[in-house]
């Protein structure tokens, strides 16, 4: 058994920490969350540069081909610095999309430019409040064209291109769904930025008034399509979501060594020894999760169904937990806008719904075991 | 990342399941796999007895303690072969529990201190089972703070004289010999007048009293020591050094990685697999399905976690401090699980007899077990402190004795 990174792998990850702790400082997140940029350009084209982008993409698709264990590594790094950047939309799930269903021609059109950080791309799937379901993708598909809204879209707004679910049946089935390809730059769409509890990155509604839709995947598969889409991205997010718990604990636990009180390092009092030894509990359940997540997604195996819903779930838990502690930790400093902790409370939360909540990652990982339990 | 063996641990484990298929106690397979957490009862058969067989068969063909040089009964298997051994054991592997203490931790302990022929003399019959060992280190007094133990050894001649008293020694009922931890010097700061020895269980002047816990067991003692003569041939260390030869013996309790930590989680799975509310599943419901998922994640990051470490061990890593998070995490998580079984069951949760109450008697086991969990080998807040200091590098608790002469440390909290 060997259940860790290789050296090579973790050489990518030192290699990845020394770029982003150069090109990703904290204020370029605030650049972004105060309105200054709608994300990161520098960092976007460093990253491509890097060969980031396009590290689980197959080198034919102008990737570098190396694959999920190192696209897991770079997550883990981004979520360290809450990278302003479109990164998941587009590698985590239009890129994924685009592997698993594309077509020849979709692939050669996007993959590259994805790669070489020239498009950007999304996945438009909410339609309002609500968990992810069949029953709840309204947008309807007519003579070829959509018409309807989805939000919150993530990186809507700077998006080039979107995965769109649709409805195509009405039998209250899963097969109801396909998946369309919109080129968002072609008309007949239009991108309304939304204000969101995260604003490192964005949010926008999307409405489509007769945009050209053309099919990813077969018709009528489009929900099964989504849903490994979604579970091979549960994993990447939770590495984003286990880097950004770690790096909260380190703040906490460097602020408890630094600051003084009653004439001793808070870190001296068992009071906030036992926050800290509870954050680091979390934040291992989470990597332990997370690790076995990502051996799943990179062998594709039976299992990732069942691994990523717990990997999914454990980091949510581990990040949302480490973040809001750190503000305790820090006390009244930690509420305050010129600390760092409100941008980790932030991004803990926007990733906890990012990719539908804790009640449909629960929901996904008992079925998941019942199934197991009953074959 | 996989989870391959290397060819050299696929040929150990391929020898280890032969065996144990040749040669386990199968008849009492399924009563150990419903075995509940600290209870183990084999129907018109003595578990003692049970146990000491199989360990004696394992010993007869070199796989009792396999982690162990092969001069004092092992077969020189390395820390992850000795993992392997643990997963092929499987459920026989609780028949061993009463061993634990002895070849956990007094015989590494007696590895690093003992002489040679001591070494080869009390070794084998550790490791075969034949002979049970326990550890006497907590004492009233002491609890967390094991430092502040007050048995004393006084030297007479050639030998010392022990007086004083032991509490939660574990099987000291049945154990032929055991590791003490003394103090010799009173007018020293605590950690630094202590003294280890270790000594027949069966000496003039020892008495053990066995106590009732609360969930009606009584697997701990109260052992009492009235002049018992302990030979200075039976010192562990040097005199006063007593406190850093009983680290090497918890430092070696960690080794003891299992594969799988209690959690009480697949049993919680299985129990409402099978249950249903006014005609439905039970796993439909919202609420269930949520505890439950919950409880899985923590359950699949401990043993995610203990992968980890095997896997750094693997590489010749020695088991860290991180370790001490299986059981801080298992120990609450397995009461939880079992109260919410209860619950489950509404007023019929409170019966416990197996004939009337098959599932609540099982849950209800884990629920009264629960607590010593969370107490024994250090308390959850013990563990805490553990991870805050020596993984997370934070300042250790303020200790107002730690310079001061023992016999000069306040005794009561109110004068």
């Amino acid at each position: 058994m060997n259940f860790d990174f290789s050296d090579d792998q973790k050489q990518l990850r030192d290699q990845a920490r020394r770029f982003l702790a150069e090109k990703c400082q904290p204020k370029a997140v605030r650049a972004v969350l105060e309105g200054k940029a709608d994300y990161d350009r520098d960092l976007w084209k460093g990253l491509a540069e890097m060969g980031f982008l396009g590290v689980a993409i197959p080198e034919e698709y102008g990737g570098t081909g190396a694959g999920h264990l190192e696209l897991c590594v770079i997550a883990e790094e981004l979520g360290r610095v809450l990278a302003p950047v479109p990164f998941s939309s587009t590698v985590y799930l239009a890129a994924e999309a685009l592997l698993l269903a594309g077509s020849e021609e979709q692939k050669q059109k996007w993959l590259p430019k994805i790669s070489s950080g020239d498009a950007i791309g999304t996945l438009a799937l909410f339609e309002g409040t609500g968990n992810p379901s069949p029953a709840a993708v309204k947008l309807a598909v007519s003579n070829g064209t959509l018409t309807g809204a989805k939000k919150p879209v993530a990186d809507g707004a700077i998006a080039d291109f979107a995965i769109v679910a649709a409805r195509t049946g009405n039998s209250g089935r899963e097969t109801d769904v396909s998946l369309f390809l919109v080129d968002l730059k072609a008309g007949g769409v239009t991108a309304k930025p939304l204000q969101n509890v995260d604003p490192s990155r964005q949010q926008a509604e999307l409405t489509f008034a007769g945009a050209k839709a053309e099919p990813l995947g077969a018709a009528n598969e489009g929900w099964s399509i989504l849903s490994r889409v979604m579970d091979r991205a549960a994993v990447l997010i939770a590495f984003e979501q286990v880097g950004g718990a770690d790096r909260a604990l380190e703040m906490g636990r460097d602020y408890a060594l630094d600051r003084i009180a009653f004439g001793r390092q808070i870190g001296s009092f068992q009071a906030i020894k036992h926050i800290l030894a509870d954050m680091y509990v979390s934040a291992t359940l989470a990597r332990s999760n997370s690790y076995y997540g990502a051996w799943a997604l990179s062998t594709d195996a039976a299992e990732l169904p069942e691994a990523a819903a717990a990997a999914r779930i454990s980091a949510t838990q581990a990040f949302q937990h480490c973040a809001k502690q750190n503000i305790q930790v820090h006390g009244g400093m930690g509420f305050t806008w010129e600390f760092d902790c409100h941008l980790y409370y932030r991004r803990s939360n926007a990733l906890a719904l990012s990719l539908g909540s804790q009640s449909y990652w629960e929901d996904q990982l008992i079925d998941r075991m019942r199934q197991k339990n009953a074959a | 990342m996989n989870f391959d063996d290397t060819p050299q641990e696929a040929e150990f484990r391929a020898k280890a399941r032969a065996w144990i298929d040749a040669n386990a106690p199968k008849q009492y397979e399924e009563e150990l796999r419903k075995a509940s957490l600290g209870r183990v009862v084999l129907k018109g058969a003595n578990i003692l007895e049970v146990a000491k067989a199989w360990q004696k068969k394992k010993a007869d063909a070199g796989w009792a303690v396999p982690h162990w040089p092969k001069e004092y009964g092992g077969r020189g298997a390395s820390p992850i072969e000795r993992v392997i051994w643990q997963q092929e054991e499987g459920v026989f592997g609780k028949l061993t529990a009463m061993f634990i203490i002895g070849q956990g931790m007094c015989g590494p302990t007696m590895m690093a201190y003992a002489s040679e022929e001591q070494k080869r003399h009390y070794l084998p019959p550790l490791g075969s089972g034949e002979k049970i060992w326990c550890q006497l280190f907590s004492e009233p007094a002491g609890g967390s703070d094991v430092a502040g133990l007050r048995t004393r050894a006084e030297k007479d001649g050639d030998d010392w004289i022990i007086n004083g008293q032991k509490i939660w020694t574990s099987g000291a009922h049945y154990s032929d010999y055991g590791i003490l931890i003394t103090r010799t010097d009173p007018t020293v700061p605590k950690h630094k007048g202590l003294t280890m020895f270790f000594l027949d269980m069966k000496s003039e002047g020892v008495e053990v009293r066995p106590i009732k816990q609360a969930n009606g067991n009584s697997d701990f003692n109260e052992v009492y020591f009235t002049n018992v003569r302990i030979p200075d041939s039976q010192r562990l260390g040097a005199v006063g050094d007593g406190w850093n030869v009983s680290l090497t013996t918890l430092m070696n309790e960690r080794m003891s990685i299992g594969a799988n930590v209690a959690t009480g989680f697949p049993e919680l799975f299985d129990y409402c697999s099978s249950l249903t509310f006014d005609g439905a599943p039970a796993l439909d419901d919202r609420a269930v399905r949520s505890k439950l998922a919950n409880w899985a994640v923590k359950a699949s990051g401990l043993r995610y976690t203990s992968f980890r470490s095997i896997s750094a061990l693997s590489k010749g890593q020695r088991p860290g401090p991180e370790n001490s998070i299986g059981k801080l995490v298992a120990g609450s998580m397995i009461q939880e699980v079992a109260m919410y079984a209860l619950d489950l069951q509404g007023a019929a949760g409170v019966l416990s007899g197996p004939e009337d109450a098959e599932v609540a008697g099982r849950f209800q086991a884990m629920l009264l077990r629960s607590p010593a969990t969370r107490v024994e080998g250090g308390t959850d807040e013990i563990l805490r402190n553990i991870i805050a200091e020596r993984v997370l590098g934070l300042p250790g608790d303020i200790r107002v004795d730690k310079d001061v002469p023992f016999n000069q440390i306040p005794t009561k909290g109110r004068a």
